[in-house]
């Protein structure tokens, strides 16, 4: 099983898998299995903005937060001042977009190493959570919206039919329209990673360098992979300001960066199905451990219902013992299954040209 | 007047609690670059150690100036023989292993102490300047940063020891060659440094408090701080610490403490964008 068939066998299992689940799912499963449903979506958008940037574009964001958290705020902020969500919508994408293209600018353009744009994006992240947290007082308002500091906003009026206001996206709506966002997502990237551009920043993540010589500016190119980046995680933002009709600055916080990083190291860098295979488990399992919450106070307990305790363990697990993630990892074991059976004699086939076939 | 030397104590003890937070962590980068984003969460566990000790009975000072060091650099050493040790060179995925370590050491203390703020009460009580009163504790601040800047200083450049760490850092196959254990070396520098973590977190638990998240304040400030100072430990530290220090309390003074942290993790953002190699990569090459 060599990369190529490995992509179309993904490519073709996204899609059946998605399709029905996109149409069974409503039918089958209880509104409240629905409403987790389409938050796992949403953050599987997420998962795949930081896959683009980190996984294909070798950039390490610490801040996917920010874009995430921008896009929501961007959303609420402006839903309450328009009230028809067409232009908040654009907004949403747009404002983490530009955002995402001054950092990267200011990063990429004063040729800041790898570990030094962890590092700033981080303190990015730090800064709009500290900002925005302070903003408690009723003087912080922008037009009719205030931003209510630590408290969050609350009750933030959901996405509309463009130019109806009156038909308003319900519960089993935003599950349609969150899966099919992260289809069209998803099947996007595929496409874009397989265009000229796609192909030039995976070189660049290979060998910078060597990119540069050959007549391609990695600046530029990391820079439109950082701001499409940054715009997917503002929209993943803006649905997640639908679904629970509510933000608050915990969406900047550095939890929330950790586990989208987490979500990528998991499923697997440099593949797109992994971060949403890596993004759904681990918040299966935030859901699955938050239900357990412990009834007695013996701390073995607690320990187990507690989430960052869990996802500390699983992300020193998988740098120390499966660094490249289950998808590839699960994708070379497959590998070495197939090359195991080609190098029996009735197959006729050398390895080596079972290899390149 | 007695404004101005208020102000300047403040700014003084801006500085002094940037530098202690961060030397444990210019230890770690500066010498072993080994990105720890675990340390926050050692200067919490100093911290805890500190209260802990005292609860028991045992002096604050002891508890504070012995028992935290003690017991973060032992854990330091676990820490580096069970994670950071299979990960040397590969600096990305120190980062990645030390914030799995962070999580797992916030979700662990939270289990074990709750997620309540624990303090205990600053001695040293209080002095009178002019028409205003400021804490003795911070005069000890300022001068445990001092002792503590001075001793590295002593221990790098004139000891066997400094002399052995340096040499294996910059050079570890020829240390070896000369007969010195790289892999020994290795750990006693975590260890050290994280010890010196320890020992921040313990002398500032008084005037933050401690709770399991607190890693998360110190962290970042800490980074750009090592970061912003460059390669060299000692002047880059207290380079980066006396700038962004004096920027943090003189915006904290001049608007609210929110704004002035903004103002502190801003201009690092600008100073690592005009300096990308810290302010040590340009001025102060030679110091240590």
């Amino acid at each position: 099983m060599n990369d190529r068939t490995l992509n179309h066998l993904g490519l073709a299992l996204v899609g059946i898998v998605g399709v029905a689940f996109l149409v069974l799912t409503p039918r089958l499963a209880e509104l409240d299995v629905v409403l987790e449903l389409t938050i796992y979506m949403i953050m599987a958008i997420l998962a795949l903005s930081l896959a683009l940037i980190w996984g294909y574009g070798g950039i390490l964001c610490f801040g996917q937060s920010a874009f995430f958290g921008l896009g929501a705020y961007t959303y609420a902020i402006a839903m309450f001042n328009i009230g028809e969500s067409t232009i908040p919508l654009l907004l949403a994408v747009a404002l983490p977009a530009v955002f995402a293209a001054l950092l990267g600018y200011f990063m990429f353009y004063g040729r800041i190493s790898d570990v030094y744009l962890g590092v700033i994006t981080l303190t990015v992240t730090l800064i709009l959570f500290n900002s925005v947290n302070s903003t408690a007082g009723p003087e912080f308002r922008i037009g009719a919206a205030r931003l209510g500091g630590f408290n969050g906003i609350p009750g933030i009026p959901p996405l509309n039919i463009p130019g109806n206001k009156a038909w308003v996206v319900d519960l089993e709506g935003m599950f349609y329209l969150a899966t099919g966002a992260l289809l069209a997502t998803y099947f996007g990237l595929r496409w874009l990673l397989a265009s000229r551009f796609g192909r030039i920043i995976v070189g660049i993540r290979e060998n910078e360098r060597r990119a540069e010589l050959l007549g391609y500016d990695p600046r530029a190119y990391k820079l439109a992979t950082f701001t499409i980046g940054g715009a997917l995680a503002g929209f993943a933002g803006c649905l997640f300001a639908n679904w629970g009709a509510f933000v608050s600055p915990t969406i900047f916080g550095l939890a929330q960066s950790a586990q989208i990083i987490i979500w990528v190291i998991v499923g697997g860098r440099g593949t797109l199905i992994g971060p949403i295979v890596g993004c759904v488990g681990i918040q299966w399992l935030t859901t699955a451990l938050g239900a357990n919450q412990p009834s007695g106070s013996n701390w073995w307990t607690k320990l187990l219902a507690n989430a960052p305790f869990i996802f500390g363990i699983i992300l020193i697990a998988f740098v120390l013992l499966v660094p490249k993630g289950l998808v590839p990892t699960l994708g070379d074991w497959g590998q070495a299954l197939l090359r195991i059976r080609t190098r029996r004699p009735a197959g006729g086939l050398k390895p080596k040209q079972a290899e390149e076939a | 007047m007695d404004l101005v030397i208020l102000l300047a104590i403040q700014v003084l003890y801006a500085i002094a609690s940037l530098a202690l937070i961060s030397v444990g962590l210019a230890i770690i980068f500066g010498m072993m670059r080994v990105i720890n984003l675990a340390h926050g969460e050692f200067l919490m566990l100093g911290g805890y150690a500190a209260i802990v000790a005292t609860s028991y009975g045992v002096s604050i000072w002891i508890s504070m100036l012995v028992v935290a060091p003690v017991v973060v650099g032992i854990i330091g050493i676990i820490v580096e023989r069970t994670i950071i040790r299979f990960l040397y060179g590969r600096m990305i995925d120190t980062m990645l292993a030390t914030w799995g370590l962070s999580l797992f050491l916030v979700g662990l203390t939270t289990a074990i102490f709750g997620n309540t703020t624990v303090g205990i009460s600053a001695p040293l009580g209080s002095f009178q300047i002019g028409a205003y009163r400021t804490s003795g504790y911070t005069l000890f601040v300022i001068a445990v940063a001092v002792v503590v800047m001075f001793g590295i200083f002593v221990v790098l450049r004139g000891t066997r020891l400094g002399l052995i760490a340096r040499g294996t850092m910059q050079n570890a196959n020829m240390a070896a060659a000369l007969g010195v254990n790289p892999p020994r070396v290795y750990a006693v520098t975590f260890g050290i440094g994280a010890a010196l973590s320890g020992l921040a977190g313990a002398v500032l638990a008084p005037v933050s408090g401690v709770f399991p998240t607190i890693g998360v304040a110190y962290v970042a400030k800490s980074f750009i701080t090592v970061i912003g100072g460059g390669a060299a430990i000692l002047s880059g530290t207290v380079s980066a610490s006396t700038l962004f220090g004096t920027i943090n309390q003189l915006a904290t003074f001049a608007t609210t403490p929110v704004f002035g942290e903004v103002a502190l993790l801003a201009a690092a953002i600008v100073l690592i964008r005009l300096l990308p190699q810290g302010i040590t990569g340009r001025f102060f090459r030679r110091g240590l």
